[in-house]
């Protein structure tokens, strides 16, 4: 509560939501003049008219529901396996040797390129989503991490071993916390990766539901107005995202608030 | 000798770093003895070997050469080390006070940890050592609210709640502003007549090596050996009005003499790297 609060009383806050009143404002007017770019695309207006009977659609919310599933599923998955895969190789010498160059050939490979290689191994079209998905926020959350746990400085555990520190206290009380920013930041990026990839997999994908498969349907049956409500929700849906898991960033890492 | 212990033997110490098998020479035959509750001060010019010295001491380094030994046991020779722990507590130049801990964690958890001492029992010394020297209050506060002499202050009260036998101090004050270096000295010396605890004091800063120690060794430059030790008689308890005595001004003469060739040794042969 707190949060919200101060989100409230901030300024920028209220700089941002003007910012984007504004954008509104200037594609409501560029729509009346009928500018030639704007000429097949409905006004906000139209759109949130569209919007206002799609939030009595129980399929509307179907799509969010779906979608949401896809993307909990692959994420917590993914930041379940990649914390700790980022921090073991973070550690031990001999792991990261033997690993670093594996992520490092995968990694560069686009989570959809996937896609038709996860399809054969996968038994059902949902699975292939949210591996995909996993790959996505996995590789993300991984370099995040074992970039936190090499930048710790080599005193503190200096610092910890000459107070008679025991190897579980090293990992407790100084890997865990001195990664725990990045870990957060893995976790941010990698959230924002799995919208995109979600989406994606849905328009390629044979499957009957989604927030992408919306927006498919509605392409193909030509209601633009439903298109951009799709995109808007999209956008919607991964910023939430993002802002919860900053949320619970900045309550377990107190120590980097600035008064 | 104090009830403490931690008499320091440094016999004949040379230490070689070999990255590349071009042998640097950090230490050569460095030798020695600083007696139980002493603060001895080592000073030379960067670059010098002191920070190595110290981490052989600390047992974050092997020697090459030579014995450490601390109440006559052994703590570095060549090929064995003694771990590190509690008896020998290091203050960094640079600091490692736990960012993600309040003060008073920062602080209890040496003796915590290892269960020395209870959770109340090392919150009560660490507050009354706080107010000691003059910060009470900041227990509850993380070490990124506060400023570097508070947070110098923090660590050295964090090294002595740990009861270590030998103090190791690397340039501590490095960082501090001239006017704040004077209060943290008197500070350091408050505490130092309190524990009476062995110091190692590694500095470039000749005006607080004279100030603070009980001896000041001046180091040659690289590689580093000890060129002169340099008996400090001025009485303590000591305080910023010693910088204006004559017999001050006499010492930082003599050391300034025997260290003032070296730190020239330096700047040429870092002129010739650069070449």
């Amino acid at each position: 509560m707190g949060d919200l609060a101060r989100l409230a009383r901030s300024a920028a806050v209220w700089q941002g939501l003007a910012g984007i009143a504004l954008f509104l404002a200037l594609w409501q007017v560029g729509g009346a003049l009928h500018l030639p770019m704007l000429r097949h695309v409905p006004t906000p207006l139209e759109v949130l008219i569209q919007l206002a009977t799609q939030v009595h659609s129980r399929q509307y919310w179907q799509s969010w529901y779906v979608s949401g599933q896809r993307v909990f599923l692959g994420y917590v998955i993914g930041v379940g396996l990649g914390v700790p895969l980022g921090l073991a190789m973070g550690m031990s010498r001999t792991f990261h040797s033997a690993s670093f160059p594996l992520v490092e050939v995968l990694r560069p490979i686009p989570p959809l390129a996937w896609v038709p290689l996860s399809i054969l191994f996968w038994p059902t079209m949902e699975q292939t989503i949210v591996s995909i998905i996993f790959l996505g926020a996995f590789f993300t959350v991984v370099l995040n991490v074992l970039g936190g746990v090499e930048a710790i400085d080599v005193n503190y555990r200096r610092a910890a071993l000459s107070m008679g520190a025991r190897p579980w206290h090293l990992f407790w009380k100084i890997v865990l916390p001195a990664t725990s920013p990045s870990i957060f930041t893995g976790m941010a990026v990698g959230m924002g990766l799995t919208w995109e990839i979600v989406v994606a997999a849905e328009m390629i994908a044979s499957i009957q539901a989604g927030l992408g498969f919306m927006m498919w349907q509605a392409y193909v049956g030509g209601n633009i107005a439903l298109i951009i409500v799709s995109m808007a929700s999209i956008g919607l849906a991964g910023l939430l995202s993002s802002g919860l898991i900053w949320m619970l960033g900045r309550r377990l890492t107190p120590w980097l608030r600035r008064t | 000798m104090s009830p403490g212990g931690g008499a320091l033997s440094i016999r004949n110490v040379g230490k070689v770093y070999d990255p590349d098998g071009a042998g640097v020479i950090a230490l050569d035959d460095i030798s020695l003895e600083i007696g139980a509750g002493e603060l001895c001060v080592v000073v030379g010019p960067s670059g010098c070997g002191k920070t190595t010295l110290l981490n052989c001491i600390a047992g974050f380094d092997t020697v090459s050469a030579g014995e450490i030994s601390m109440d006559g046991v052994v703590l570095a020779a060549p090929g064995r080390k003694l771990a590190p722990g509690a008896d020998r507590m290091v203050v960094f130049q640079a600091g490692a006070l736990f960012p993600w801990k309040t003060v008073l964690w920062n602080i209890t958890c040496g003796p915590v940890l290892s269960g020395r001492l209870s959770r109340s029992g090392a919150e009560e010394q660490a507050r009354a050592l706080l107010a000691r020297v003059g910060l009470a209050g900041i227990e509850r506060q993380y070490p990124g609210e506060l400023s570097g002499g508070m947070k110098r202050r923090v660590e050295i009260i964090r090294a002595l709640l740990n009861e270590p036998r030998v103090l190791l101090l690397d340039e501590p004050f490095r960082a501090l502003d001239a006017l704040t270096k004077i209060v943290m000295h008197e500070a350091l010396l408050e505490l130092f007549d309190l524990s009476h605890k062995t110091i190692v004091f590694i500095t470039h800063d000749l005006e607080e090596a004279i100030f603070l120690g009980d001896r000041v060794a001046v180091m040659t430059t690289r590689p580093g050996r000890v060129k002169k030790l340099i008996t400090i008689d001025l009485p303590r308890p000591r305080d910023y009005r010693l910088l204006t005595t004559a017999r001050y001004r006499e010492l930082k003469q003599e050391a300034l003499e025997a260290i003032h060739e070296e730190a020239l040794k330096a700047f040429v042969a870092g002129e010739r790297e650069l070449a």
